[in-house]
C-alpha cells in the first residue's frame, strides 16, 4: 500500500478547507451546548415540577441515544415541522442539543459543589434570587467546570465526522469526497486521522493543565 | 399510525439484534484488551510504557468513525479482507479498549500503596499481588465506569451503519427509503436505543451505589 506524498500534499488544501467547517461546527455547537446546558440545569433545579420533569426526561433520552440517529431525526424531521436550516445549521443545532444534555449534568455538579454557606450568606445579605445566582453561585460553580468543558469540546470535535452523513463538507466529508473521486483511500483518511490527532492530543494536554489550575481536587 | 408503527417494528428489531451483537462483542474485546494496555502504560519498562501510551493516545485522539473507515477501506488494500461485522467489532473494540484501559489504570492507581507494601512483606510476588490483592479491589471501583462506557459503546455502534452493516440505524435508513416516514422511523429507532440502554443505565447506578456505599456510613461508625 503505497503512500503517495505528492498526492497527500495536493489534497491537503481541500482537507484544511474542510477543517474550517469542522471548527465552525465545533465552536458553534459548543456555544449552543453551554447555553442550553445551563438552561436545562436551571430548569431542572428551579423550574416548576412539570418543567423539571420534562428536563429530566429530555436529558435521559438525549444522553442514552446515538448522536448519529439524533442527527438524522433532526435533519429529516425539522423540515416537516416547517423549520429548515441549511445542513451546517442543522449540524450545529444537533451537536448543541446533544451536548447540552451532558453539560447540564456538569452544571448541576458544579452548582451542587458550591458550599451551602454561600446561599445562606447571600440570603443574609438580602440579595435577590437573581443576584445570588448571577453574582455568587454561578461564578464559583463555573470555575471547576472549565476543564470539563474542555474535555467535552474535544469530544465534540471528534464527533464532527458524523456531520458528513448529512452532507456537511467538514474535514471528514472532504476526505470521503476525495476518496470517492480518486479511489485513493489511504492518503485522505490517514491525513484526516493525523490532523485529528495533531489537534486533539495537544488540546487534551491543555485540558490536563487546566485541571491542575482550576481543579478542585 | 398504530398499525404502521407495528409494521416498522420487525425490521427495526432485526437491526437491533445486530446492534446488540456488535455491542457485546466489541465490549468483550475492549475489556479483554484493557488490562494488558493499562499494565503496559504502568510498566517499569519504558518501551512498554511508550507503546501503551501511543496506543491509547492515537486511539483516543483520532475519531472513531475515521478509525472504522480506515479498517474498512485500507485493510483490503493490504490484502486483509474482513466482512463488515468483524470490521465493526474490531474497530469499535479497539477504540473503546483505549478508554477502558484508562478506567483500569485509574482504578489500579487508586489502590493504596500500603496494599502493595503489605503483600511484599508477606513475600507475595508482584504478579500475585496484582492478581489476588490489587485487582479484586480495583474491579469494584471499575465496574460503574465500565457500565457507563458500555452505554457509550451501544450508542457508538450506530456508526457501523456507515460501513454497510445492517444494524438498527441502517435498518432505519432502509425503512425511510421504502416508507418515506422519517418521523415515525427515527422516533422509533431513538426509543429502541433508549430501551436497550436502560439495563446498562440501571447496572451503572446500582454498581455506583455499591462502590460508594462506604461513604454513606454514619460518622464515627467503623
Amino acid at each position: 500500500m503505497p503512500f503517495d506524498l505528492a498526492f497527500a500534499w495536493s489534497i491537503l488544501p481541500d482537507l484544511l478547507r474542510g477543517a474550517i467547517v469542522t471548527a465552525e461546527a465545533t465552536f458553534g455547537g459548543m456555544a449552543l451546548a453551554m447555553l442550553g446546558g445551563l438552561l436545562l440545569a436551571l430548569g431542572r433545579r428551579i423550574g416548576p415540577p412539570p418543567v423539571a420533569g420534562f428536563v429530566r426526561g429530555y436529558i435521559s433520552l438525549v444522553r442514552n441515544t446515538p448522536l448519529l440517529v439524533q442527527l438524522y431525526f433532526i435533519f429529516y424531521v425539522l423540515p416537516l415541522a416547517g423549520l429548515s436550516f441549511n445542513a451546517l445549521g442543522t449540524g450545529i443545532v444537533t451537536l448543541g442539543l446533544h451536548y447540552s444534555a451532558f453539560l447540564a449534568e456538569v452544571y448541576r455538579a458544579g452548582i451542587d459543589a458550591v458550599p451551602h454557606g454561600q446561599w445562606e450568606a447571600a440570603q443574609a445579605l438580602s440579595l435577590s434570587r437573581r443576584d445570588t445566582w448571577r453574582d455568587i453561585i454561578l461564578p464559583q460553580a463555573i470555575r471547576p467546570m472549565v476543564p470539563v468543558f474542555g474535555n467535552f469540546l474535544i469530544g465534540m470535535f471528534k464527533d464532527t465526522p458524523l456531520l458528513a452523513t448529512i452532507t456537511i463538507p467538514e474535514m471528514f466529508g472532504a476526505a470521503e469526497q476525495i476518496a470517492g473521486d480518486t479511489y485513493r483511500y489511504n492518503e485522505p483518511y490517514t491525513l484526516v486521522g493525523l490532523i485529528f490527532l495533531l489537534i486533539s492530543y495537544p488540546a487534551a494536554l491543555g485540558v490536563r493543565g487546566l485541571e491542575r489550575r482550576f481543579g478542585v481536587h | 399510525m398504530t398499525a404502521s408503527v407495528v409494521d416498522l417494528l420487525p425490521n427495526l428489531l432485526r437491526g437491533a439484534t445486530v446492534t446488540v451483537e456488535v455491542t457485546v462483542a466489541a465490549g468483550a474485546l475492549a475489556l479483554a484488551l484493557s488490562l494488558p494496555v493499562a499494565l503496559a502504560r504502568m510498566s517499569p519498562a519504558w518501551p512498554l510504557r511508550v507503546i501503551g501510551t501511543t496506543y491509547v493516545e492515537v486511539l483516543r485522539g483520532t475519531s472513531a468513525l475515521v478509525q472504522l473507515f480506515y479498517l474498512f477501506f485500507i485493510l483490503p488494500l493490504l490484502g486483509i479482507r474482513l466482512d463488515p461485522l468483524p470490521t465493526a467489532i474490531a474497530g469499535l473494540g479497539l477504540n473503546f479498549s483505549a478508554y477502558a484501559s484508562e478506567i483500569v489504570r485509574g482504578a489500579i492507581a487508586g489502590i493504596d500503596r500500603g496494599q502493595w507494601e503489605a503483600a511484599h512483606a508477606l513475600h507475595l510476588s508482584r504478579a500475585a499481588t496484582l492478581a489476588r490483592i490489587v485487582l479484586p479491589q480495583a474491579v469494584a471501583v471499575m465496574l460503574p465506569s465500565f457500565a457507563s462506557l458500555m452505554i457509550q459503546l451501544l450508542k457508538s455502534t450506530a456508526l457501523v451503519s456507515l460501513i454497510t452493516l445492517s444494524d438498527l440505524t441502517f435498518s432505519g435508513q432502509a425503512l425511510i427509503t421504502t416508507t418515506g416516514r422519517p418521523f415515525a422511523v427515527w422516533g422509533l429507532v431513538l426509543v429502541i436505543y433508549y430501551v436497550l440502554s436502560l439495563p446498562l443505565a440501571w447496572a451503572s447506578n446500582r454498581l455506583e451505589a455499591r462502590a460508594t456505599a462506604y461513604r454513606a456510613r454514619p460518622a464515627g461508625a467503623i
